[in-house]
């Protein structure tokens, strides 16, 4: 009896089973109908809506993604715009009401300097600087491409609008860490799609053909497993030469962060293949007459998709991590390209968090992305299996 | 047994020997050598060297030879103890990477016993109260400490201790205690400076531990011998601690030793981060200022550490489940 028809015998059984219904039961038998006709992706899809949590974890990812993309129309000031009477400025408050009406503004900021020469910056609510909507403010580039000046908020002329305050050359903690996370989030990506790519095709090679490649590619994994991936990942992006122009450095740091994340890819992929290898499907391809690499890439792949999409999300938070780490010894990315592990070297000194917290903010953008992550690759997981409850 | 662990350490060699290869190339990549790097950290602090001494340095060190040559000076030394010498703390290596491997060691070994004193006594709590409040509330702390890298939870440890608790955190030992002879104080100083390393490595993989604890503690507690168990009349205490934790336990340990090597490469960053003395303050100069047999050696023995760790995980995990034969 084949697959279908046991599933059809198992549906027939059910509905004999429920003839003298309620109507609960009735909607119930109705639902039982969609899920017996629902494809693999809608059980899935279906699965992972019940993890509110996961969903959760989803949003936020999506909106850091959205705020990367739009970062130079949501933060006020360029990355390298500096405001030298503002060195080291607690983040500002924003107020909404302003004499009664809803109109947000920041108050002026006073600075007075005491015995020990520590500045200190007082809000001056006397002095009030209502937010401009989108006004014009210093020229951008859109997506990369649309050449405009339009941000979402600034601060009228003469002030300044600082959420987060500002870093030691008075630079805006706010757009510096909305432009690091442009870095930050697409060096996880492209990480993940090089290991993806490396990893998946070696991964299914292995597990499909079995045999001394099998051998050959587990003895290779195992050795590049072998190292620990830290001090590797040191020693190699200490090889960058410093003088590479910025673009060179980004890509030579993803490809030294993927060169170690494909191992994990490989394997799981591997071993899913190694089950599905003598699956009647890949049988039927092969009786057809399918080449090897039509099956592979036609059949295996696809019927692994779901565990690639899940393996790579579970993957993006050390990707992502592993470059903070780089960049914050200072062997990753180094400015002028801006990550938040470029953001975060500048706290290495423990004086300046002791004295101007507010520069650690880039950790708390990176904990929190780690931990949506962390939530939608878990909910992901459980999804992707969507026959086990 | 015997012949599985010989056959292992065997199996070992051509992989150091392979590392050993791939660590020299890796070394060597960066351009220039120790020397010209100084050459040129001299002249950004306005002094200089002249082309020749450089040239003469390189000389009387082989830098100056084809690679495969350098590569056999390096590795002909191995069997004698001599993994080169190192320019810049003018010693020969070994003693330099040995000193700091045991205090990483130190640290990590410290950092697995925390992980095991709390993750499974949390586990436990978390399968035998399932979805309660205070199930939720610790996966919850797990997963926020699945996502705190170890250099931010550093650093968090550094602010906390720096302006909340005004206690001098970081470093092997106290300032004051640094040049004292060894005595009760001092050791009770070591301790003190050991421990937050070690719980800070062993924070993220707890939240891993006690996730698998749970589960695994739900799945056995789901069998057939535990309704027996339970049948029989016994506690439910009995039932959980003697059968089910029992176990469920034993898995744990490949779980653990899949968390070693992440310890291990943790432990250069929070090394640095924290100023003590793992592996990684130095291995960072190493690499910074190309001083490579250092780095190379360093390299090496984290790898032979790894893989010493994996080994000894498995001894473990055939010494504490009867069940796994080993060929």
């Amino acid at each position: 009896m084949s697959k279908s028809e046991e599933l059809f015998k198992l549906y027939e059984g059910l509905s004999d089973a429920r003839e003298d219904l309620t109507p609960e039961a009735l909607a119930d038998e109705k639902s039982l109908d969609a899920i017996f006709a629902a494809s693999q992706w809608q059980l899935m899809w279906r699965k992972f809506k019940r993890n509110k949590v996961a969903i959760l974890g989803g949003i936020v990812v999506l909106l850091f993604y959205l705020a990367a993309l739009l970062a130079g129309f949501i933060a006020p000031y360029t990355l390298e715009a500096r405001f030298v009477k503002y060195i080291h400025m607690p983040p500002q408050r924003i107020r909404f009401f302003n004499d009664g009406k809803v109109q947000p503004f920041v108050c002026g900021v006073d600075l007075t300097i005491d015995e020990n020469l520590r500045k200190h910056y007082i809000p001056n609510c006397d002095e009030r600087f209502p937010l401009r909507f989108f006004a014009h403010g210093e020229p951008y580039k859109l997506l990369g491409l649309l050449e405009t000046d339009i941000h979402l908020f600034q601060a009228p002329e003469g002030g300044i609008v600082s959420l987060l305050g500002t870093d030691r050359q008075g630079r805006d903690m706010f757009s510096r860490v909305l432009y690091g996370s442009q870095v930050s989030l697409t060096i996880g990506l492209l990480g993940v799609l090089m290991s993806l790519i490396l990893g998946s095709v070696l991964g299914v090679v292995s597990g499909y053909y079995g045999g001394w490649v099998d051998d050959l590619m587990q003895r290779l994994i195992e050795l590049v497993r072998s190292f620990p991936s830290i001090p590797l990942w040191m020693a190699l992006s200490a090889a960058v030469p410093p003088h590479w122009p910025p673009e060179r450095t980004y890509f030579a740091v993803t490809l030294i962060l993927s060169l170690i994340g494909w191992t994990w890819l490989a394997r799981q992929l591997r071993g899913k293949v190694l089950a599905l290898r003598h699956e009647d499907f890949v049988l039927a391809a092969k009786m057809t007459g399918a080449s090897d690499a039509w099956v592979i890439f036609r059949h295996l792949i696809p019927a692994t998709f779901s565990h690639i999409i899940v393996v790579s999300t579970l993957s993006m938070p050390s990707m992502i991590l592993a470059e903070t780490s780089l960049s914050f010894l200072g062997l990753g990315l180094r400015p002028p390209v801006t990550s938040w592990g470029v953001l975060l070297k500048e706290v290495q000194n423990i004086q300046s968090i002791a004295l101007y917290p507010w520069v650690f903010t880039p950790a708390v953008a990176i904990a929190l992305l780690i931990l949506a992550f962390n939530f939608l690759g878990d909910g992901l997981r459980d999804a992707a299996d969507p026959y086990t409850v | 047994m015997l012949a599985y662990i010989g056959r292992r350490i065997l199996g070992m060699i051509p992989t150091l020997f392979i590392v050993s290869v791939i660590t020299f190339i890796i070394i060597q990549l960066p351009p220039g050598d120790f020397f010209t790097t100084r050459a040129i950290e001299a002249a950004m602090s306005g002094g200089g060297q002249d082309k020749e001494t450089v040239k003469k340095m390189q000389e009387r060190y082989g830098l100056d030879k084809p690679l495969h040559v350098q590569y056999w000076r390096w590795i002909s030394g191995f069997p004698r103890g001599d993994f080169g010498y190192s320019l810049e703390w003018n010693s020969p290596v070994l003693p330099i990477v040995l000193q700091r491997l045991g205090y990483t060691i130190q640290v990590g070994g410290l950092s697995l016993l925390f992980m095991i004193a709390v993750a499974v006594p949390i586990g436990i709590y978390s399968a035998t109260h399932q979805y309660s409040f205070g199930d939720h509330a610790l996966s919850l702390v797990g997963f926020l400490g699945l996502s705190l890298p170890g250099f931010l939870l550093a650093l968090l440890w550094m602010f906390l201790g720096i302006i909340v608790l005004r206690i001098p955190v970081g470093g092997e030992f106290s300032k004051s205690m640094a040049d004292q002879p060894w005595n009760l104080a001092k050791v009770w100083d070591y301790l003190n400076h050991l421990w937050p390393p070690a719980v800070i490595l062993g924070l993220a993989s707890t939240a891993q531990l006690q996730r698998i604890m749970r589960g695994n503690l739900l799945d056995v507690m789901g069998q057939q011998f535990i309704t027996t168990a339970r049948a029989k009349g016994l506690k439910e205490k009995k039932v959980v601690n003697k059968y089910g934790v029992r176990a469920a336990i034993n898995p744990l340990i490949s779980v653990m030793a899949m968390e070693i090597p992440k310890i291990i490469s943790e432990s250069t960053i929070v090394g640095i981060v924290m100023s003590v003395p793992t592996t990684g303050p130095l291995l960072l100069r190493a690499l910074e200022t190309q001083d490579m047999y250092l780095a190379g050696t360093f390299l090496l023995f984290m790898t032979l550490l790894l893989m010493a760790a994996n080994l000894l995980a498995d001894i473990a995990l055939a010494w504490a489940d009867p069940r796994i034969v080993y060929t």
